[in-house]
């Protein structure tokens, strides 16, 4: 596996697989690392909702949605295919 | 003094809790709502072998760390705080096919200092994964009784049932699952040192969570005592030196521990995950098909209220008339008390039951919808259109279920984690068209709309007067969020749970809760303004004054028959009537006379009322129903005094459009103080909409005045 740059969460597409590289702290971003979201944890993207920023990820075996505004300043490295 | 022991179902949302509970209880349910909000506290007998205990439903958790109102209330009930009796047992449902973040939960629910008992749910899913689960190896790890359970086949609910009685008689609370780091762990003894030498014996978990948080309750208690609130606040502020507290550090480390367990009890080494959704998602969240499909779904739950429900609604309609027929027959010598009795007593009755058919037929489909997954799905393609104004994916559940009755659609907002959309979204519901409204569209389009347009386009009024709602949902939820509703916004979060047959059993129950809550919260406020109702609209009331009118009657050349005319004088008279023609100028501009202004009057505390108010007021009688051909002649002929048409079909759009957006039922207004906890949105709420209906009402008829029709 080749080094990727990283990108911010907002930036990923469809069909990408991606690694969490790092969470900012906040109280936002406390659910989404209850719901799994950490460092280090692989996801890919699954689907792009009609209109846009809701996104459904696959992460620990489920499907979860959340919108690419609430999760903008998560730092991502996409996994070559 | 309970001396049934309290076991406690705690869960992920989507672990299969609900099925699993009404496997364990079958339908011996109380529901019931926690005290300060409305979250319903599900509870039922359960019948063990040789003793029976309390067990209790805890809504869907994904952190005991609360996010919001609905979540705390949850978390207390786990751990017996507040109110809550301590649980004796905590059974913890872990789904199988998602093990790790179900494991999240659990290390959490493994520091209560109770004991626990692990439903292992949806292994069929796993194996259809091709992948298998070593429960008796998960048994051992997590130190807890771990039974594989299918709930919808019953499969291990035997098994479970032992366990709990097992656990119940000797069982202990599992070991913490992660440790503490020592910094913190130093000041937890320290503590509790000091604590016990003021007499407060206090756990460490209580101590933890109180170094935490200030807004523990734990943590304002001891906030009292001010030697030993200045050590926690000293403590707290060395240790968030330390990093102690980021959120990171903490769960990070469940979640390492529950990666760990994990690899070690799931057999994979197989392909990763086949979604067996996919190939169903791949069309039901296609951008452009799943919203046809999306459209299509909702088209067909809207059809199948309107065909079921009709004969039904018929049915219980046809009893009531013919029960109070009967009654009234009995009490023939004493006219006050039979009005009482059958117009007040048994017609208020009526009104509560009329409703049901629709309310079953929405939540069987809502709990088909949810079982399926599909709801979920709906949610995930909703959330831009519902985000663009503030809300998001979540509200379109509520806002669905205000389609049959605002009532269980405030009450189903409690599904969104964020107040303030939560809110937003329980101040807007009520203009969603609710099924009490149908009558009234369905006169006036009979009336109006299909002679003079035909069929199609009294269908398609039906239709825009749903869509109405909606639409001006948009501009008021922007407005509310502009500034009237203060507080930060929560991320929106929604996970996709696998397609799966929904299960009969939980269908059924779903309808028969929903049926009851509906029954005794909406049902008992309307009955009791239905015989308040009644009572305005009958008196004053005299011998004279009823032979003053018969001598009216006799008078006039007119084809109304006498009860209809001393019916129409009696309401005319009562103290609503003269409020409605007091206050008939204000509807004038909207092109309302003093006749429809009583009818509107009498539809405040429930609009479905209106029809046969409007019946009485149109001398057809007060049994008028809104298929009555009567009633639709009466309107469609009424004039004003000058000869006039009464009703143009500007008026009876102005009229439906009314109908459509004004705050009229009480068990609305009820029910939103009792969500907010407050009067004043109950005040805003009845102040918006029935301004915002007076304006369009009168603008649509202004509009047909100058456009001519």
């Amino acid at each position: 596996m080749s080094a990727m740059e990283t990108i911010p969460f907002r930036e990923v597409r469809q069909g990408m697989r991606a690694r969490v590289v790092s969470v900012p702290e906040g109280p936002d971003m406390k659910r989404l690392r209850e719901m799994g979201l950490n460092e280090g944890v692989e996801f890919s993207v699954a689907k792009v909702a009609p209109f846009g920023d809701t996104v459904e990820i696959r992460l620990l075996n489920y499907a979860l949605c959340l919108r690419k505004r609430d999760a903008e300043s998560i730092i991502v490295q996409p996994i070559p295919a | 003094m309970n001396p049934e022991p309290l076991v406690a179902i705690v869960g992920n949302p989507n672990a299969g809790k609900t099925s699993l509970f009404n496997s364990l209880t079958g339908s011996h349910q109380k529901v019931a709502n926690y005290p300060g909000v409305t979250v319903e506290r599900i509870s039922a007998t359960l019948q063990l072998e040789g003793q029976t205990v309390e067990c209790l439903d805890i809504p869907g958790l994904y952190s005991l760390e609360a996010q919001s109102m609905d979540e705390q209330v949850a978390v207390d009930a786990v751990m017996g705080r507040g109110e809550e009796r301590v649980p004796d047992l905590l059974v913890c449902v872990l789904n199988a096919a998602n093990l790790e973040r179900n494991l999240f939960l659990f290390s959490q629910v493994a520091e209560q200092g109770i004991p626990v008992v692990v439903a292992l749910t949806m292994t069929d899913l796993l194996r259809e994964d091709g992948k298998a689960i070593d429960a008796i190896k998960l048994s051992n790890l997590l130190g807890v009784d771990v039974i594989p359970v299918i709930g919808h086949r019953g499969q291990g609910v035997d098994l479970l049932k032992e366990a709990i009685a097992r656990n119940l008689d000797d069982g202990r609370p599992p070991s913490p699952t992660v440790e503490h780091p020592a910094a913190l762990e130093a000041e937890v003894t320290h503590l509790a040192e000091r604590l016990a030498r003021v007499g407060m014996d206090v756990s460490r978990d209580d101590i933890r969570r109180a170094l935490r948080s200030e807004d523990d309750p734990f943590a304002a208690r001891v906030a009292e005592i001010p030697e030993i609130s200045a050590e926690f606040d000293r403590a707290r502020e060395k240790l968030q030196a330390e990093g102690v507290f980021a959120d990171h550090r903490i769960v990070a480390d469940r979640y390492k521990w529950a990666g760990n367990i994990t690899g070690q009890v799931i057999a994979s080494g197989v392909s990763p995950r086949k979604w067996r959704s996919d190939r169903l998602d791949k069309v039901l969240t296609h951008r452009f098909f799943g919203l046809i499909i999306f459209a299509t779904v909702m088209y067909g739950v809207f059809q199948a209220i309107y065909t079921f429900a009709g004969p039904m609604m018929d049915a219980i309609e046809g009893g009531i008339g013919w029960f109070g027929g009967l009654v009234g027959g009995l009490l023939e010598g004493q006219p006050m008390i039979q009005s009482l009795v059958v117009d007040g007593i048994i017609a208020g009755i009526g009104s509560v039951l009329v409703f049901l058919p629709q309310i079953l037929i929405l939540f069987a489909l809502i709990a088909i919808l949810e079982g399926t997954g599909y709801l979920a799905r709906a949610a995930f393609l909703m959330d831009r259109l519902l985000g663009w104004c503030g809300l998001n994916g979540r509200a379109f559940i509520p806002l669905l279920s205000s389609f049959a009755c605002a009532i269980p659609g405030i009450m189903a907002a409690r599904v969104m984690p964020d107040p303030k959309s939560r809110l937003a979204t329980i101040l807007v519901a009520p203009l969603m068209s609710c099924s009490a409204r149908l009558p009234v569209y369905i006169l006036l389009i009979g009336a109006f709309i299909e002679p003079e347009f035909g069929a199609g386009w009294a269908g398609f009024a039906l239709f825009a007067m749903h869509f109405l709602g909606l639409l001006v949902a948009v501009p008021v939820v922007l407005v509310l969020n502009k500034g009237i509703i203060k507080g930060r916004r929560l991320p929106f979060l929604l996970e996709l749970p696998p397609y799966q047959w929904p299960r009969v059993r939980d269908v059924l129950l779903a309808m028969y809760f929903r049926g009851k809550v509906f029954l005794v919260t909406a049902g008992t406020i309307i009955f009791v303004m239905s015989i308040v109702i009644w009572g305005l609209s009958s008196f004053p009331r005299s011998a004279e004054a009823e032979a003053r009118y018969e001598q009216e009657h006799s008078q006039m050349q007119t084809q109304v028959s006498l009860d209809s005319y001393v019916q129409q004088r009696q309401l005319e008279d009562s103290f609503l009537g003269r409020f409605g023609r007091t206050i008939e100028p204000v509807f004038i501009p909207a092109g309302y006379d003093w006749r429809i202004t009583t009818a509107i009057l009498c539809a405040f505390p429930a609009r479905e009322v209106v029809v046969p108010s409007m019946g009485i007021m149109f001398a057809v009688g007060g049994e008028a129903d809104e298929e009555s051909v009567d009633l639709r002649k009466a309107l469609d002929q009424a004039t004003w005094p000058d000869g006039r048409k009464l009703m143009t079909p500007w008026t009876a759009v102005g009229l439906m459009v009314f109908f459509a957006l004004c705050a009229q039922c009480m068990s609305t207004l009820a029910t939103v103080k009792r969500e907010t906890n407050s009067w004043g949105w109950p005040v805003f709420m009845f102040v918006y909409m029935s301004g915002l209906a007076y304006l369009l009402a009168v603008a649509i008829h202004q509009v047909g005045l100058r456009v001519g029709g």
